[in-house]
């Protein structure tokens, strides 16, 4: 069961990163790259702090960056959310 | 340097205003020929336990009608500002970035508070919840150039780039160092500045001088050069200027724009101990030097209106010993608009470019009765009509910075 949803991300992106014009964060934007997205290393570098305090589970900095995706951080998230059994 | 280079001169070719006098370079001129104040009791927080009660804040301004949504979360309300009225200066100027050469676009802006207001939400959420809910752009938020920065990847500006932290001072020597800039490799600088320190850790901070005033009457709480002076008021915002050489301005079609600058200079004060006179005197003659001008070619000068007896005092006695005593008409629209920090001293320079373009003196709004000793024709009451051809712009920064910047009028070409 996926606890951690893209729609998650993309509330969280809105609120700390806020978003580009140009760009449709309600569209499908599971596999498209953050970059595209218009979001740099630091804006990840929030959103992964952020689900680590919504989650208390630990989220490495480069996670995301290396996921590339929105689709991959879901998936990552989730798998580390079960992992940490919480 | 060439003197060929120098000889060409700089020009003004764009202006944007965003300040309590208003948004826009025809809302602030107008309020300030009508008196208009934006002076009135602080709204972006609740000022009751502070002994400052008013200040001169931004009238309407929305951060997402004028800066990206990606920006709005990342920056300061200062940066807002501050993208703001880029934007518009670049609009004003019809300068479209993408067609110019990425490395000859600079960027110099004045800040002497940074993102105060971002800065306290995140210092809140540190000692209120703990270090990992400090947000990672409070990383580049706070930091002084910060607007620089911002306006220099939001126009892709790769040019030489800087912040001038001065307090009053940096709105001028911005504007100085734009044109030190203009005069090597840059063919076009974004200069000026603004401020928004408006925030319970901002204010703070400022109460420290012990300049501020604590009157609660918008009328008579900022009163320079008047014998019922007692501190200033702080507010936010400023203008940014767009800085071309002559002929890169001609050369696009624009003219001579709103005016030149034809003579700036910086001097800092001996410390308060010194038997050494203050260096505002030697400051203002080295500007109207460097313009090629003596003082009685100077039409006009925008006091830096400091709104405190011995500061008043001082700058009364430098215009003086200058120009002779009610020589030249003396002026501080900022009395409209309270102290904008790195943003005052340019939107000085926007309303003194405004001020030569139209013939047209803007009043002080405010004093009645000068001081026993300052003996400066300020012009009150109303706007006095009359020819410019050079104006004499004064900031002091609080802790000894001086700068005086000449302006010229702009010509039709």
């Amino acid at each position: 069961m996926s606890r951690f949803t893209l729609e998650e991300l993309r509330e969280i992106m809105r609120s700390s990163a806020g978003v580009d014009e140009g760009v449709d964060l309600d569209s499908d934007i599971g596999d498209l790259e953050f970059d595209e997205l218009g979001y740099d290393s630091l804006a990840v570098l929030e959103f992964a702090s952020i689900v680590q305090r919504r989650y208390g589970v630990p989220i490495p900095d480069d996670i995301v960056t290396e996921s590339g995706t929105p689709a991959k951080a879901v998936h990552f998230i989730n798998t580390q959310i079960e992992k940490a059994g919480v | 340097m060439p003197a060929s280079v120098r000889t060409t001169g700089t020009v003004v070719t764009g202006i944007g205003v965003v300040a309590p006098t208003g948004l826009g370079v025809e809302a602030h001129w107008q309020a300030v020929l009508a008196g208009k104040s934006g002076i009135s009791r602080i709204s972006r927080f609740d000022p009751s336990p502070y002994p400052v009660k008013l200040a001169g804040q931004v009238p309407g301004f929305v951060a997402k009608e004028h800066v990206p949504g990606r920006l709005i979360p990342q920056t300061d309300h200062w940066t807002h500002l501050g993208l703001a009225a880029a934007q518009a200066a670049l609009d004003d100027a019809r300068v479209v970035p993408a067609e110019l050469p990425e490395y000859e676009m600079a960027v110099v802006t004045a800040g002497s508070s940074g993102g105060t207001e971002f800065g306290q939400h995140e210092m809140e959420r540190l000692y209120q919840n703990g270090p990992s809910w400090v947000g990672a752009y409070q990383s580049i938020a706070w930091f002084y150039a910060a607007t620089t920065g911002q306006v220099s990847i939001r126009h892709g500006m790769r040019g030489s780039c800087g912040v001038v932290c001065n307090e009053q001072a940096g709105g001028i020597d911005a504007v100085g160092q734009a044109r030190r800039l203009l005069r090597s490799d840059a063919s076009l600088v974004v200069s000026g500045g603004t401020d928004a320190s408006l925030c319970p850790y901002g204010l703070v901070a400022q109460l420290a001088t012990g300049r501020l005033s604590s009157s609660e009457d918008p009328d008579r709480a900022y009163l320079p050069f008047d014998v019922d002076a007692a501190g200033y008021l702080p507010g936010e915002g400023g203008a940014i200027l767009i800085m071309e050489r002559a002929e890169a301005a001609r050369g696009r079609g624009v003219g001579g724009g709103y005016g030149s600058i034809l003579g700036y200079a910086a001097g800092f004060d001996p410390p308060p101990d010194s038997t050494r006179p203050p260096v505002l005197r030697r400051t203002i003659e080295r500007a109207i030097a460097d313009a090629g001008l003596t003082p009685a070619d100077v039409d006009v000068v925008f006091a830096d209106a400091a709104g405190d007896r011995e500061a008043d005092l001082a700058e009364a006695a430098a215009i003086t010993a200058v120009f002779g005593a009610k020589a030249v008409p003396v002026t501080a629209p900022k009395t409209l608009t309270g102290r904008l920090y790195g943003g005052g001293g340019s939107l000085d320079v926007a309303t003194a470019l405004l001020a030569l373009r139209e013939g047209v003196i803007p009043f002080t709004a405010g004093p009645s009765r000068l001081a026993p000793g300052i003996d400066i024709d300020l012009v009150l009451g109303q706007p006095r009509s009359t020819p410019l051809r050079a104006a004499l712009v004064l900031a002091r920064g609080y802790g000894g910075f001086n700068a005086a910047l000449v302006l010229g009028r702009g010509m039709d070409d």
